[in-house]
């Protein structure tokens, strides 16, 4: 989800003097580095394809808020998630632009014929952020943790296949083999965002039960080391966190230059997204991302020096659902009523059918949007179901079925007079939504209308984030809500939570002990079932059905499905900005500035 | 009793305008809450009497707008099309003053729409849409007015009259509203009701909400009225003749209140219109799609809306007529009773 909570910290600057004092106190190998600028031939590093930059620079760019954490093993939203990912590795890596995975600190992989085991060759050479050598004992060691369950580390789920969870071997100094107790859909892919950790630092913390609390961003940049293409360097609670150049970084461009080409990168926490559109209009941030479409197109119709771009339909899927939760006897007889609404199939497949959905895009998103009748956008193109029919805007069909399902109108069938249900009752509910996100809101207000159509009375709620999780979740005290979720992988199980009854994330009904409709049952075998199939045909053909399904029984109605919108300083080059997150850092070890020097000293 | 011309002028200009809103459904051409999706973000369409080959026309007409070849808010107008405006025509249904229902507008159009004043993100009229929530904010402004001058009088004659520890409660409690920050008591009063209300639901919790917060100020004046005139002389000399404690404040006192109040009403007016556009500007007040001067101006918290659409500023606009009158009602309110006062005074005088 897409909001994060504002967070303040105890405020703690270290200064790169104090930083390097304190380096020079850490106990180095006795023999030392090497130069790290220069290359090794020891070390297997990772060339990249691409336009060749020059080095330097410092890249700012905003945060909606301070990350929570720069720990992989607790960081949960996407904020902190963008923060680490420039600056930890993994094994294998899904490119952002092809959307396929790719070789990264593992060289290669082989997956056996039966698909329980999978071999991975580690690159050679390398070394974390503080010059400590990479080795087959922090890949261990890492998936140890990740698999401990009192670190709660939000990954964790899929390392567990069939319930238990898979097991890590070493072979040699190089070779290490991941064994399954069944075949798994996601393959390679699981590697992605499993950051692998420095043991010498995390290896005594571990075992004193401090290692979920640890690294902080206060964390002092000596206590701390990654894999990625930056470093930490300084953080100032409530403005900046500051990263620098990893000199140990394992990827170089075409002529063999060490990568990353900036010296820095700074994140300036800039709370709302107007503000940050105004930072980044006079100049003060090189990049922005997360736009929505009103802001993107101000900023393009006062073009200086910078250039937008629509990077094309993202992951980020809106919709409405109804309560569909069985509350027994803490239920108050106005919901219960309501409920009888909202299991009605038939109505709620009246609602979609009156949702006007090109309005949305055109109106919430100006255009630069898809319509949705599925969880998945037209951005992923690999698991998209075509089949689904893109039924247009029909208010006839939508009073059909309410006649079928015992509706009915006291005067004719339009918006003065409301619709009321069989018991006589009128048909009145509220819509949550989140106040701080003005297009989810606009989106209600269009339902609003086009409900008011069918003679539906409808409020609309807006609502502080967290209290509309806390009434969605917990108390489940709604009628319907209407949120987007956007998923960070364009693979099914990246929203596995979403689609199981016992998922966390399951919004209409959460965490069900038993799935309490026969297609609920079916929706979580189809998913196991994909979970333990290898191959992507089987697995598309399992997940289609998904889908169908949830087109059928509309637990959730799709509305719409923002671009992805960004833009960056003409100067800034390698700039491509992908669908999937993090939108415009994910090669932001070749992103560089063309006119060199200029951008140092700001 | 004359009126003095002055306050005649305001007192007409404000009649006329309280009808304009009144008269809403007859002025505004479309329904408020009615959404034209092709037309968001519309600028304010121009009436012409000439075309563009200098020809006069008697009836007015307007060229309707298209949008600009792949712009999402860009137009421009079609001089191929020109659309008559008609006057006294039939349109949408309303309700005239809540009971008269009526289908006759002012002036309209057949076929393509009119935006006088442009269209919002959900291309609803905003002519129409100011009328309209003209009505909800001067309404809860009036009505949140009567509230907190009824209360306040009642506090402040019962305070000033009585006295002891009577008068000493009630003031300490009016400072403790004085020294009270009202938004914050607005925003935590509006917290603890309930989440999801209906329009008018709403719209009575506006009215109460600010009508409970402002009645420490009238009070005190009163209660200093009250204090003088209460030992007047023809106050005395009624009491002497054993007339009642409420006799004597309904007859005597209350009529000696009269000015401040009238002051105090065309002060309090606009500074609860106020009260109402602030609580429904944060999204306190008026639900979405119920028009308020509130909640036309909320889409200027975007930044978007703030630099591109200029037409979005105009309800801000629409308030200061308003304001201008009741204030000038409350100068020209106060002069006279200033005036009346000194004559009071000057007869009484015994030199």
């Amino acid at each position: 989800m897409r909001e994060e909570r504002f967070f303040t910290r105890w405020h703690c600057c270290i200064t790169v003097g104090f930083f390097l004092a304190c380096a020079s106190f850490l106990p180095l190998p006795v023999n030392g580095f090497p130069h790290p600028q220069q290359t090794n031939p020891k070390e297997e590093l990772l060339a990249l394809p691409g336009e060749i930059g020059h080095s330097g620079g410092r890249l700012v760019i905003s945060l909606r808020a301070e990350p929570k954490t720069l720990n992989p093993l607790t960081a949960a939203d996407t904020i902190s998630r963008e923060v680490i990912g420039a600056m930890q590795a993994d094994l294998v890596h899904i490119n952002r632009a092809t959307q396929l995975t790719e070789p990264a600190l593992a060289k290669s992989w082989k997956i056996s014929p039966d698909g329980l085991q999978y071999t991975l060759t580690l690159r050679q050479g390398l070394r974390f952020s503080d010059g400590h050598p990479l080795g087959a004992d922090d890949v261990l060691f890492t998936f140890r943790v990740y698999l401990d369950e009192s670190i709660h580390a939000p990954q964790r789920d899929l390392l567990i296949v069939a319930g238990k969870p898979i097991t890590v071997r070493q072979v040699d100094a190089a070779t290490l083999i991941f064994q399954f107790a069944k075949p798994y859909g996601v393959e390679e892919r699981l590697f992605d965002g499993l950051a692998i950790l420095p043991r010498h630092l995390l290896e005594k913390p571990y075992q004193e039960g401090r290692l979920a609390q640890l690294w902080t961003p206060s964390t002092p940049p000596n206590e701390w080391a990654g894999l990625g293409p930056f470093r930490l360097k300084e953080y100032v609670a409530g403005q900046k966190l500051v990263l620098e150049r990893n000199p140990y970084y394992w990827k170089t461009d075409g002529n063999g230059n060490r990568l990353p080409y900036l010296d820095e990168l700074v994140f300036l926490f800039v709370p709302s997204a107007d503000a940050q559109v105004l930072r980044f209009q006079s100049g003060e941030t090189d990049i922005i991302t997360r736009l929505g479409a009103e802001n993107f197109s101000a900023l393009s119709r006062a073009q200086r020096g910078y250039t937008m771009a629509d990077a094309g339909p993202g992951l980020e899927y809106n919709f409405l659902f109804f309560n569909l939760n069985d509350l027994g006897e803490k239920s108050s007889a106005d919901l219960t009523r309501k409920q009888k609404w909202f299991r009605e199939v038939r109505f709620r497949q009246a609602v979609s059918a009156a949702v006007d959905r090109d309005a949305i895009v055109r109106l919430v998103y100006q255009g630069r949007g898809s319509a949705l009748w599925g969880p998945v956008t037209p951005g992923n193109r690999r698991w998209a179901n075509t089949s689904i029919p893109h039924s247009p805007r029909s208010l006839e069909r939508a009073r059909t079925l309410l006649k079928e399902a015992g509706f009915s109108w006291p005067t004719a069938p339009n918006a003065a007079s409301t619709l009321q249900d069989s018991d006589g009752k009128p048909v009145e509910f509220s819509i949550l939504t989140s106040s701080s996100n003005a297009d989810r809101t606009k989106m209600a207000t269009l339902l609003q209308e086009d409900l008011r159509q069918l003679g539906m009375r409808v409020q609309v709620v807006p609502l502080e984030f967290r209290s509309l999780l806390d009434r969605v979740t917990q108390t489940r005290e709604y009628d319907a809500c209407l949120l987007g979720l956007a998923s960070f992988d364009a693979d099914p199980n990246s929203d596995i939570n979403v689609w199981l009854s016992s998922g966390g994330t399951h919004l209409w009904n959460p965490s069900q002990s038993h799935p309490s409709t026969t297609w609920e049952a079916e929706i979580d075998r189809l998913m196991e079932q994909q979970l333990a199939t290898a191959g992507y045909d089987q697995r598309k053909k399992l997940y289609d059905r998904v889908q169908e399904i949830l087109a059928q029984n509309q637990p959730m109605i799709f509305l719409a499905s923002p671009d992805i919108l960004v833009g960056a300083k003409n100067s800034i080059a390698n700039f491509h900005p992908a669908v999937l997150e993090p939108y415009v850092l994910w090669n932001v070890e070749q992103l560089y500035f063309r006119n060199g020097a200029e951008n140092a000293n700001r | 009793m004359t009126l003095p011309r002055k306050l005649t002028r305001w007192l007409v200009a404000l009649v006329a305008l309280h009808c304009a809103v009144a008269g809403a459904g007859f002025f505004a051409p479309y329904d408020p809450v009615e959404q034209d999706r092709d037309h968001p973000y519309l600028p304010p369409m121009r009436v012409h009497l000439m075309d563009a080959q200098h020809h006069f026309h008697s009836r007015p007409f307007f060229y309707p707008l298209r949008l600009r070849e792949g712009s999402f808010d860009q137009y421009e107008e079609d001089p191929a099309a020109a659309v008559p405006l008609h006057f006294f025509m039939r349109g949408a249904g309303y309700s005239l003053l809540g009971f008269l229902p009526s289908r006759l507008h002012l002036f309209g159009t057949d076929g393509a729409r009119i935006y006088l004043l442009g269209s919002d993100a959900y291309g609803r009229d905003q002519l129409s849409r100011i009328l309209f929530g003209g009505q909800v904010s001067l309404l809860a402004g009036l009505l949140g007015a009567g509230v907190t001058l009824f209360l306040g009088a009642l506090i402040g004659m019962a305070a000033g009259y009585y006295g002891g520890w009577r008068d000493d409660l009630l003031m300490r409690a009016a400072e403790l509203f004085l020294a009270l920050p009202w938004l914050y008591l607005l925003f935590a009063l509006r917290a603890f009701l309930p989440l999801s209300v209906s329009p008018l639901e709403a719209f009575l919790l506006v009215v109460l909400v600010i009508g409970m917060v402002g009645w420490a100020r009238p009070a005190r004046l009163v209660r200093g009225v009250v204090l003088s005139v209460k030992e007047r002389d023809f106050v005395r000399a009624a009491r002497g003749f054993g007339a009642a404690d409420m006799y004597l404040l309904r007859r005597h006192i209350l009529p000696e209140t009269a000015s401040v109040l009238l002051t105090q009403a065309a002060i309090l007016v606009p500074q609860f219109v106020l009260a109402e556009m602030t609580l429904s500007f944060l999204g306190l007040g008026m639900p979405e799609p119920t028009a308020s001067w509130g909640n036309l101006l909320a889409s200027l918290q975007q930044y978007s809306v703030l630099v591109s659409y200029w037409w979005m500023y105009l309800p801000a606009l629409a308030i200061v007529p308003f304001f201008l009158a009741y204030l000038g009602l409350a100068s020209a309110l106060q002069q006279r009773s200033g005036a009346y006062k000194i004559d009071e005074q000057s007869s009484w005088s015994p030199t």
